[in-house]
């Protein structure tokens, strides 16, 4: 059965130059994104809505190299609740991530996740939300979560960013973005859905 | 080589609301004040400005205005056999960088104490019996009480124009307002903001149960207001972007909008930012500082400034490091009980609520601010008859609209899966019918909670790491229990289409998500050199100049905002520094 999932890279269409991620951690990105955010009647694909652009910037900011992050040794794997205490900035964390789930897709399903049908990516995305994936370095779940928040940080950030393309993530749940000026709005809105064309920085600028 | 500044009458460490309030009202009376800030000066105009301040991923997730762990950060461990690991990156809490401090970000939530917060012990002794209290709840009064204060709360309020409603003004009670307050001398300088409908559905629910709702007062102005140093500030536009977020309107109050503009054009102040105070110079004979010392972020270079008077106004943290790395007054031990300094840590109980879905109601999440919420004050401090029940303290119960950002707002109901088309689905679907009933509790301090410093880790300029050594008791959790019971009440009489299984708030603290930015403790006023840090005038028993502002003198922590009660005692500080300290420098208190 062809699978539409994995059509999200459209064949034709030149891939956008990356800033951090080689062309592996790429795909496995746009993979992620596309099985999170699956093509259907509410948006187009994870990647065609710019997630994985929006991943590579991320990783190749500030943020990525570890800003606002404490380094400092010795470390220690502590209890959960005394929260991220590993070494690797976002970028480091990311590219062991993949490659360990990687190595794990092989071990389960013969290929790299990026290379597996829909149906299987979404057991192994599964596997790693319950703990199952083994990603000895970091953890299944850690890594989970790490991914998920960056799609969906990528899905509904501003545009200016690189993903919630064309606003179609606020336009899909009715955030109306900017300027968002409601205070001559409350009153007569009240009990009213809200709803008009979002939008976003570039917009106002 | 230090370089060693010519002496000033004053020097504030930290530029926030206590810093540059303390700094402003001493300029007033004549000194010549210097104001140390370790962030960026920050010009409101260019910085917090359209569209650019709408921007969720940069303030709200990378957290853009606030402090930077791999300068300073602290170090955490549940309990004294515990080994304590740095917090790598901010999460539960969001201390501020910059001139305005965290009140750059804050929601804006601004509340008086109750009276009975003010004498704590000595108030639960007399209802309950002194056994009532548990050996281990190191609860203390405050040596000042409300009436006290009272002209310094209403005076915070006029430099914020808080929004809200009265409910006792000069013994007159106002239908409407929370009717548990102590009395007011004034009504609020605005009204309160426009109500979202989920606040106005709870409210009903919650009145019809016998409780008492009023409009949650807020540092937002609801309307143009010029405040009391003659600074206008703009009406609020309920954008939703208020808390992690500066503001564009100059509606959200902040030392940036409501005192620096006065303050900046002091002759006799000085404002020095990117200036990293590391110890105090402390003459322990004299019982006196004799200054501070600071680091350039710029250059690196180190310099001296030796002032008459210091104060005191960084962060819980940065207050309580700053008398460790100084010697200044004995570390508390909980083993003995002995010692002040870092005793009574104390937080608040946040994260847990309820998640309401009405399917046919249009909430419009987007429009708000914090100060759109009601609550009710019924089930907070000893507003209720504790006996039997097996704890102290309380909650409020609130609930409104904030704001509806959607990297971090995407409310589903139980059960929904996190990815993919069902999510998608379930996220389209309920975005605009999704409320939450919020609880905000008290946590009264406990001998096994406090601040010292870590053996092993240290900050970039080589000084051990403040260790926080906190975990939730016994008493926290009955709390939690109890209030969710009313508000799961509350929730049931508003008749959801679906209602969300409580998130009681159990188990150990974790530091990696956020629940609040009301740290407390640490520095704690009294009456009593032995067990407290400061006099009722925030003046160091140990050091008769030096005065030390905010939550880290509070010696336990209250259901509500601490913000109010902060900017009252530093009015009420600056006033015995003015009239009395400055005259005759000296002890405000026998010890």
């Amino acid at each position: 059965m062809p699978d539409q999932s994995n059509q999200s890279m459209d064949r034709n269409e030149t891939p956008p130059a990356r800033l951090s991620l080689n062309a592996t951690e790429y795909a496995f990105i746009s993979a992620v994104a596309d099985t999170m955010i699956p093509a259907d009647d509410l948006s187009p694909s994870g990647t065609d809505c710019g997630v994985a652009v929006f991943g590579d910037r991320q990783l190749a900011s500030a943020w990525g190299g570890g800003a606002k992050l404490y380094r400092d040794g010795p470390f220690d794997k502590g209890e959960p609740e005394q929260g991220y205490q590993l070494p690797m900035t976002p970028r480091a964390f990311f590219a062991v991530g993949i490659a360990e789930m990687n190595t794990w897709c092989i071990e389960t399903y013969g290929a790299t996740f990026d290379r597996l049908s829909g149906t299987d990516r979404t057991a192994a995305l599964t596997a790693l939300e319950s703990g199952k994936a083994k990603i000895p370095s970091i953890g299944g779940k850690m890594f989970f979560d790490a991914l998920l928040g960056i799609v969906m940080e990528g899905f509904f950030a501003d545009p200016i960013y690189g993903g919630n393309r064309d606003k179609v993530s606020w336009a899909m749940i009715g955030f109306p973005g900017l300027p968002a000026f409601y205070g001559d709005k409350m009153d007569e809105w009240r009990g009213k859905p809200y709803v008009v064309p979002p939008k976003s920085i570039t917009d106002l600028l | 080589m230090t370089i060693k500044l010519p002496e000033v009458d004053a020097v504030m460490v930290g530029m926030g609301w206590s810093g540059s309030i303390m700094a402003l009202e001493l300029a007033k009376a004549g000194l010549d004040v210097v104001g140390l800030e370790r962030g960026p000066d920050i010009d409101q105009a260019e910085r917090f400005s359209m569209p650019y301040i709408r921007d969720e991923l940069r303030f709200s997730r990378r957290l853009e205005l606030a402090q930077d762990p791999a300068m300073e950060t602290l170090s955490f461990r549940h309990g004294p056999a515990d080994t304590a690991l740095p917090m790598r990156r901010l999460g539960s809490f969001l201390p501020g960088d910059g001139v305005g401090g965290a009140a750059n970000m804050w929601g804006g939530h601004t509340w008086r104490n109750l009276p009975n917060d003010h004498r704590l012990r000595s108030h639960l002794s007399q209802r309950y019996g002194a056994k009532a209290i548990p050996d281990d709840m190191t609860i203390a009064d405050w040596p000042v009480s409300y009436e006290e204060l009272e002209t310094h709360y209403d005076a915070f309020e006029k430099l914020c124009g808080v929004a809200g409603q009265a409910g006792n003004v000069r013994g007159r009670r106002i239908a409407g307002g929370n009717p548990f307050e102590g009395e007011r001398s004034d009504d609020f300088p605005t009204p309160p903001l426009a109500p979202s409908l989920s606040s106005l559905m709870f409210a009903d629910a919650a009145r019809e149960l016998g409780y008492s709702p009023f409009p949650r007062p807020v540092g937002n102005v609801s309307r143009p207001y010029v405040n009391r140093e003659g600074v206008a500030l703009g009406a609020c536009k309920l954008c939703g972007f208020c808390d992690r977020n500066g503001c564009e309107a100059n509606a959200k109050a902040n030392p940036l909008t409501c005192v620096m503009p006065k303050l900046r054009g002091m002759p006799n102040f000085e404002l020095r930012a990117r200036a990293w105070v590391s110890r105090l110079n402390y003459d322990r004979k004299a019982k006196r500082v004799t200054g501070v010392v600071y680091v350039d972020t710029r250059t690196g270079e180190e310099y001296e400034q030796p002032a008459g008077v210091v104060v005191l106004s960084a962060f819980v943290f940065g207050n309580v490091s700053l008398l460790l790395h100084s010697g200044i007054g004995e570390p508390y031990d909980p083993a003995t009980g002995k010692g002040a300094v870092g005793k009574n840590y104390c937080y608040q109980l946040s994260r847990f609520g309820i998640d309401l879905f009405f399917e046919d109601k249009y909430f419009n999440p987007f429009m708000g601010a914090p100060g759109t919420q009601m609550a009710i004050d019924d089930f907070n401090a000893d507003n209720f008859n504790h006996e039997g029940l097996g704890f102290l303290g309380g909650a409020i119960i609130t609930c409104g609209h904030g704001n509806g950002r959607p990297i971090g707002y995407r409310p589903v109901p139980p059960g929904t899966p996190k990815w993919g088309s069902e999510w998608k689905r379930a996220a389209k679907k309920w975005y605009q019918h999704a409320m939450t009933i919020s609880l905000s509790g008290s946590n009264y301090a406990h001998r096994n909670n406090y601040l010292d410093l870590d053996p092993t880790y240290r900050d970039q300029l080589g000084r051990p790491l403040l260790r926080m050594t906190y975990n939730f008791v016994e008493n926290d959790h009955r709390i939690s229990e109890y209030c969710m019971g009313k508000a799961v009440e509350i929730a049931k009489a508003m008749n959801p289409t679906i209602m969300a299984d409580p998130r009681v708030r159990r188990g150990d603290y974790d530091i990696a998500p956020y629940q609040s930015t009301h740290n407390a403790g640490g520095t704690i006023m009294g009456s009593d050199p032995k067990t407290s840090v400061v006099n009722r005038y925030m003046q160091a028993w140990d050091a008769h100049n030096l005065f030390i502002m905010g939550a880290s003198t509070f010696p336990q922590q209250v259901a509500t905002n601490p913000t109010g009660p902060l900017g009252a005692l530093t009015y009420w500080a600056a006033e015995a520094i003015k009239t009395s300290y400055a005259k005759a420098p000296g002890p405000l208190v026998d010890a």
